[in-house]
């Protein structure tokens, strides 16, 4: 048995979790229906920028907890990108012991509160969850149980602060402070680092502050996560380029040891047709760093934002969502989003297209935008769009979308939302001599210690993946973390 | 937090700020830029790094008032801080010996042209600067571009110093005159496209440093994007400077009006707010 699945089962053999599991009939658990998430009524929701999901009542969690059967075989453990022991923390709140379930969080997951919310769980845990798999019911909402833990220890007022190594005195560095750049801080903290992580903008948190809103990830939130790290002893240096404020080269001059670069995807890609550049057409990352980095919508604020009466968002993602819910919040009248394949294929999370449905999000799906019209003023107020049909799949296993002729008609527009995907930062890979980058530009790395073809420096996150998820952003953050321990041991045995 | 250490007004609109960014005084090269901002509610805004003094490590900016940002920057003096300062950003001026050198600046494009004529003169150019405003009290910096020119020729739309008319006419003046290499042209957007427009009757490679609206300066927002030669760049990491002869320059003033409307809104309620 691998050591893994020893710890599992010495977990699950103990004394507590066999009480707990006496207590209810594996039928009775079964029977129980998925509790469902409080939410803000969506016509009152979609005009402010507060929390969709209000998170459950502690009764409400405890109720869920006792869904899950606590299997021999945790098949959901799988399908989590950090392995958190989902029965373990699940258990611990069925049993009423909620900072225990906080505690078993933390072990393996920096931002249990971050991810409670913005997993993408149902292909993910909950897509491996045995009620998925084998009796074809919902899943137990583990996502929803972890942000009540997370929740409650926060709110507590008694949040734990992670144990740390005793200060070794060697300096690492992290590039980037996404969520791969803050989980590799805090893994490197623990293990006795001086760490600093540089982060070029004016906040810390990457797309976690400057992408997705507030509705659905408070930057409270993340803050709180921030400050546990800088409890730990991590130091934060924002408005720091890393290969243009100080080259790699000066910072190792400066004594750091090992690199971890998290610079994330954060170039906006555009589809090159004709218009692209009018006013009032914006990429999803200007769209949404206005608003949620910038605080464009509040008064007080100085940078300005466009408002629309009918917007227009390109796009299936989580981002696109997330662009066109906050221009209905803005107030406006129409908010579409135009995707070239159908509702099945869309690569949002479901609960965000359910929620944006809810809204009174329209989708035009099975529709490509072909070119932008504008005014005498050089603002977008048309687009031409063409009907799409699936066609056979293509490389990534989709079916391809495949225009119909002649199906080609106008909406009226005053604000479009381009959000077809992101490319890697360039900045490290241009700046670092040597490092060996794909043809899609992201960093190659050892995917066992994440460690580049340049000695010391890691990389790990969406600048090694392309566009991703936070969790598997954070599990490279932790890999790289534990592949510079070992290196920078290793180089010192030598020296 | 960015200490400002030195404060000099060149005129009622435009001011030198020497802020304290011993970093970026290291790294800069002539053509960078910074992205500064102020206040926890301030916006981010590009300004080039005019000089800098690696060893008493400040760099500083020139200013021109133009709107709410701009105004609360001059407004600031030694000992106040800056709340954000980032970079040096952008690609650094392609330098090299070529010959004759025309460097037109307009207006506070002035302030990003020095380092380059600096450099130019430096790397053994022949370098004619011609500097352009609309009157005497908008022409900046022209002790310290003389002191690297082979020649100044100064020009104002009123009159009210040098000859009386537009950059391009002294600019026309010089390639009429004699042979020239290359030309740089800094300035207000329909400064530049005039500029382009004149080099280019005269087969004369010309580089435009862009102004355009930008927010993070690092690539990741693409609200600075232009057409240059028919592709879209992003002038934050693919700039600031470009051809001249092949921006799209009606496309980059349309989106410098973007939030015209807005703008000045903001920048009377400003003003009222502090009158
Ligand atoms: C709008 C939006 C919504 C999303 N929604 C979800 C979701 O619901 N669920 C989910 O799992 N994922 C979601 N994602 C994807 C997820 O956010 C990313 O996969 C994740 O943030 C990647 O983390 P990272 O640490 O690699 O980089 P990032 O979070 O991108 O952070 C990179 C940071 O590095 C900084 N940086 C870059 N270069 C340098 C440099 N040279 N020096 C210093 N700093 C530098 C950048 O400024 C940035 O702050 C969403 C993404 C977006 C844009
Ligand atoms: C790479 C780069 C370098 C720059 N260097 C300098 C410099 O050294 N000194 C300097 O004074 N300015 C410089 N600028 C211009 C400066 O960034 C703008 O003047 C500033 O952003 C205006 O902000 P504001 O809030 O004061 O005015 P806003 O209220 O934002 O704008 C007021 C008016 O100015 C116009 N405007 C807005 N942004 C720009 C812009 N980027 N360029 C031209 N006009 C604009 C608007 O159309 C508006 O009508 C530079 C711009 C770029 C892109
Ligand atoms: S971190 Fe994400 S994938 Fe892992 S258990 Fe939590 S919600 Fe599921
Ligand atoms: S698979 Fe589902 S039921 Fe089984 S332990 Fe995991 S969460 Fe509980
Ligand atoms: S300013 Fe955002 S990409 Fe250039």
């Amino acid at each position: 048995m691998t050591d893994f699945a020893t710890y599992l089962k010495e977990e699950r053999d103990q004394e507590w979790r066999e009480e707990l599991r006496k207590q209810i009939k594996n039928k009775e658990r079964t029977s129980f229906e998925r509790v469902k998430m409080p939410e803000q009524k969506p016509d009152i929701r979609n005009r402010n920028n507060l929390e969709v999901n209000q998170g459950l009542t502690e009764e409400q969690a405890v109720k869920e907890a006792q869904r899950c059967i606590d299997c021999p075989n945790p098949t959901c453990i799988t399908g989590c990108p950090v392995n958190i022991n989902i029965p373990k923390f699940v258990k611990k709140i069925e049993g009423g012991d909620f900072l225990g379930a906080a505690k078993v969080l933390k072990e393996t997951n920096g931002l249990p509160a971050v991810c409670g919310r913005v997993c993408p769980q149902e292909v993910q845990c909950e897509s491996q969850c045995f009620y998925t798999q084998k009796l074809k019911k919902p899943a137990v909402a583990i996502g929803n149980l972890e942000r009540f833990a997370a929740d409650y220890e926060r709110n507590s007022g008694s949040i734990s602060i992670p144990e740390t190594d005793k200060p070794n005195g060697i300096k690492v560095a992290v590039i980037g402070s996404g969520p791969g750049g803050l989980a590799a801080a805090g893994d490197l903290a623990k293990y006795g680092y001086d760490v600093t992580v540089f982060e070029a903008l004016h906040e810390i948190g990457g797309v976690l502050k400057y992408g997705i809103p507030e509705f659905r990830l408070p930057n409270e939130i993340v803050d709180v996560e921030i400050e546990i790290l800088r409890k730990m002893g991590v130091k934060f240096i924002k408005n720091f380029v890393v290969g243009k404020t100080a080259s790699l080269e000066d910072l190792k001059d400066e004594g750091f040891q090992a690199f971890f670069v998290a610079s994330g995807a954060g170039l906006p890609r555009f589809m090159n047709i004709p218009g692209e550049n009018y006013v009032g057409i914006f990429s999803s990352n200007e769209y949404l760093t206005r608003m949620n980095l910038m605080g464009a919508a509040k008064e007080e604020y100085d940078t300005p934002v466009l408002k629309g009466r009918n917007v227009a968002v390109i796009g299936g993602g989580n981002t696109a969502m997330d662009s066109v819910r906050t221009a209905k919040r803005l107030g406006a009248d129409r908010a579409m989003i135009i995707y070239r394949r159908s509702l099945q294929e869309m690569p949002a999370r479901v609960e965000e297209i359910h929620h944006a449905q809810e809204e009174g999000i329209e989708f035009l799906n099975l529709t490509n935008p072909l070119e932008y019209f504008a005014d005498n003023k050089g603002r977008v107020n048309r687009m031409r769009v063409q009907k799409m049909e699936l066609g056979e799949p293509d490389s990534s296993g989709r079916r391809r979308p495949v225009p119909l002729e002649g199906s080609e008609y106008d909406i009226d527009v005053d604000l479009v939302v381009v959000s077809v995907g992101v490319s890697p930062n360039p900045l490290i890979p241009e700046a670092v001599k040597g490092l060996d980058v794909t043809k899609w530009g992201t960093i190659n790395v050892d995917p066992e210690s994440m460690m580049s073809n340049i000695p010391g420096l890691f990389a790990g996150g969406d600048i090694v993946r392309g566009g991703a998820t936070v969790i598997l952003a954070m599990g490279d953050g932790r890999k790289a973390a534990a592949g510079m321990h070992k290196y920078i041991k290793h180089s010192i045995q030598k020296n | 937090m960015t200490k400002i250490v030195g404060k000099e007004q060149f005129s009622e609109l435009v001011t030198l700020l020497e802020i304290d960014a011993p970093r970026i005084a290291r790294q800069r090269k002539p053509g960078h830029f910074v992205i500064v901002k102020i206040g926890r509610e301030g916006e981010r805004i590009p300004l080039t790094i005019s000089m800098a003094d690696p060893e008493k490590g400040t760099i500083s900016l020139v200013i021109q008032k133009v709107g709410v940002t701009s105004h609360k920057v001059t407004a600031l003096n030694p000992g106040d801080e800056l709340t954000d300062v980032v970079g040096p950003l952008g690609h650094a001026t392609h330098i090299e010996k070529l010959g004759t050198i025309l460097c037109a600046g307009g207006g506070v494009g002035i302030a990003p042209m020095l380092p380059i004529v600096q450099a130019m003169k430096e790397a053994g150019n022949r370098v004619i600067s011609v500097l352009a405003a609309r009157t005497k009290d908008l022409i900046i910096l022209e002790e310290q571009v003389r002191a690297h020119s082979d020649e100044v020729i100064i020009m104002t739309d009123d009159g009210s110093y040098g000859q009386k008319g537009l950059v391009t006419q002294g600019m026309e003046e010089v390639i009429k005159r004699e042979p020239v290499n290359q030309a740089i042209t800094i300035g207000p957007a329909i400064m530049m496209k005039y500029a382009a427009a004149l080099t280019k009757k005269y087969n004369l490679p010309t580089v435009a440093s862009l102004n355009t609206i930008m927010v993070d300066g690092t690539g990741m927002c693409g609200a600075c994007r232009v057409s240059v030669g028919g592709k879209t760049k992003f002038v934050c990491v693919d700039g600031p400077e470009f051809d001249a002869h092949e921006v799209d320059f009606d496309e980059l003033l349309m989106r410098l009006g973007a939030y015209q409307d807005e703008e000045r809104a903001d920048y009377e309620r400003y003003l009222k707010t502090i009158q």
